[in-house]
């Protein structure tokens, strides 16, 4: 069996959600070394060689990451940036903290992780057929917008964006990264079953079940994606086969933004 | 699905237009290699010298039938044929496709219809005369059946003297989403997306090259080959396989979910 990422040292983030299991474990039977991350203290159940605690919001615990990263590897071949956090709340009842915290999770994040992994990245893409990668989790909310989701929206617009800035901030300076982002439509996750609870809270509808049967029927496919079919399309990105895509976004959503 | 690589298409029928040079030949290649049964067409005809050396070399899952993708009457003929030898098509992709080089206010008339007719045209007569064999092959694999439509990144931003081209993948660039969507909510099981290469070693890049050499825009075709190289993000112009990679990962059971999506494959060019 050939094993597109054969060797590969990988960094995911957020590897105890939903789709951070999926991609860890994914990764892993592609032939990937998998480090997982997650705010949880002790091991959650992810399959990969290590597991650190890491609020990715905090630049100092990127910093001690990428040191635990080079001492045991000294290289880093993917980068999947997929911790993320969401606030289901009207504009105007949304703290400047709540938002704030927001942007700190899931854009502040990214600008950490490449001020601390780009040297192990450019070292790793030197050697590596289609260069090294980096993966950052966008969402269909990064491309259109959606009531009482603004803060949402806005951070995953914002990673839409960055990562095609240092798509081509990289590619211009002929570094062996390729940068790109997957937006996943609504999936079956916990995350995606509390955002639910949150607009049957705020009367955005009347039960969860017709909260459920909505964010179906925006889907075409007629359902919602399990984690495995996010997690496939960032094996393929982070593989040598997607060597020409760089600050490509890979929308993985049902045909939810085809409409 | 986490298998990656070995004859991940085994068991799967394909049909290739354009499928004997650039980036046709290379996704042939790709699916045979992923075991899939591949079904080329072409403009050549069946007993062109051409032919028969190419299957002799891409072995016993390759066959070949001469079509025009304008004509309606070509599609239907190979439909029949391909229900009667494969008994079902699992993945189509639409990559046939002719450019035309030429200032707008001078563009003929019969020229514009007939880039529409080949690149627009074509992708819909495709998808409408195999919209039955590929809902009943659909049903046979997680994820349905697929058809990848090639646009190009001119589908997406404009370019110098290429209004006719331009037009054509937008508009399969729109057609794909729109198919996908009536599929998806008619529980059809095809799912259908577009690919969108940026430039790509082909001879249609050589030969689109040649035209504006013609038109004096520079001494050789390699320079301007040079300049795109250098336009590109990432400094290089790609390889057709790097194309036929990501046909094979929409034709594969790992792109389950995607349906009306675009697979921008670029080097950066449409992150500008």
């Amino acid at each position: 069996m050939d094993k597109s990422l054969h060797g590969a040292i990988a960094l995911v983030t957020g590897a105890a959600g939903g789709i951070g299991r999926a991609i860890c474990a994914q990764m892993q039977d592609a032939g990937a070394i998998v480090i997982a991350t997650d705010l949880a203290t002790t091991k959650p159940d992810v399959p990969c060689e290590i597991y650190l605690q890491h609020d990715v919001a905090d630049p100092a615990r990127w910093a001690e990451i990428a040191k635990e990263v080079e001492h045991r590897y000294g290289k880093l071949d993917c980068l999947v940036n997929n911790a993320g956090y969401s606030i289901v709340e009207s504009i105007e009842g949304t703290s400047l903290d709540a938002w704030r915290k927001v942007q700190a999770i899931n854009v502040e994040s990214i600008l950490h992780s490449l001020h601390v992994f780009t040297p192990m990245l450019r070292k790793a893409g030197a050697s590596r057929p289609g260069g090294s990668s980096i993966v950052n989790l966008s969402s269909v909310g990064g491309l259109r917008g959606a009531a009482f989701n603004a803060a949402y929206c806005t951070s995953k617009g914002a990673v839409k964006l960055f990562t095609k800035s240092a798509a081509i901030e990289f590619g211009v300076q002929k570094w062996p990264i390729r940068v790109n982002s997957v937006h996943p439509g609504g999936i079956e996750t916990p995350m995606m079953f509390g955002i639910m609870d949150r607009y049957v809270e705020l009367g955005a509808v009347p039960s969860i079940e017709a909260a459920q049967a909505g964010v179906v029927t925006s889907h075409p496919i007629g359902r919602l994606g399990h984690p495995e079919e996010i997690a496939a399309g960032v094996v393929f990105l982070c593989s040598p086969g997607a060597s020409f895509m760089t600050g490509s976004e890979l929308v993985i959503d049902g045909g939810f933004t085809a409409r | 699905m986490t298998q990656n690589g070995a004859h991940r298409l085994s068991g799967k029928v394909a049909l290739v237009t354009g499928a004997l040079r650039g980036i046709g030949l290379a996704v042939t290649e790709r699916f045979l290699a992923e075991g899939a049964k591949v079904v080329l067409t072409d403009l050549k005809a069946d007993d062109d010298p051409e032919v028969a050396p190419l299957l002799a070399r891409l072995g016993a899952n390759a066959s070949y039938f001469q079509m025009n993708v304008a004509e309606e009457a070509d599609w239907k003929r190979v439909e029949a044929r391909v229900r009667a030898n494969q008994g079902a098509l699992h993945v189509l992709v639409n990559n046939a496709g002719v450019d035309a080089v030429c200032p707008v206010d001078q563009l003929e008339f019969a020229a514009w219809r007939r880039v529409m007719s080949i690149n627009c045209d074509g992708v819909f007569l495709g998808i409408k005369t195999f919209t039955p064999l590929m809902t009943e092959s659909g049903t046979a694999f997680r994820g349905g059946a697929s058809i990848i439509n090639v646009s190009s990144i001119m589908g997406i931003v404009g370019y110098i003297d290429t209004t006719a081209y331009n037009a054509s993948k937008g508009a399969v660039r729109l057609l794909s989403k729109s198919a996908a969507i009536e599929f998806a909510r008619k529980r059809i099981p095809i799912r259908v997306n577009s690919l969108h290469p940026g430039f790509v070693f082909t001879p249609l890049l050589d030969i689109g090259m040649q035209r504006y050499v013609d038109k004096g825009a520079a001494q050789k075709v390699d320079d301007l080959i040079a300049g795109l190289a250098e336009a590109t993000p990432n400094g290089r112009v790609a390889d057709a396989s790097e194309i036929a990679a990501a046909a094979f990962f929409l034709a594969s059971e790992d792109a389950s979910y995607m349906t009306g999506a675009e697979l921008v494959i670029d080097g950066g060019w449409t992150a500008q």
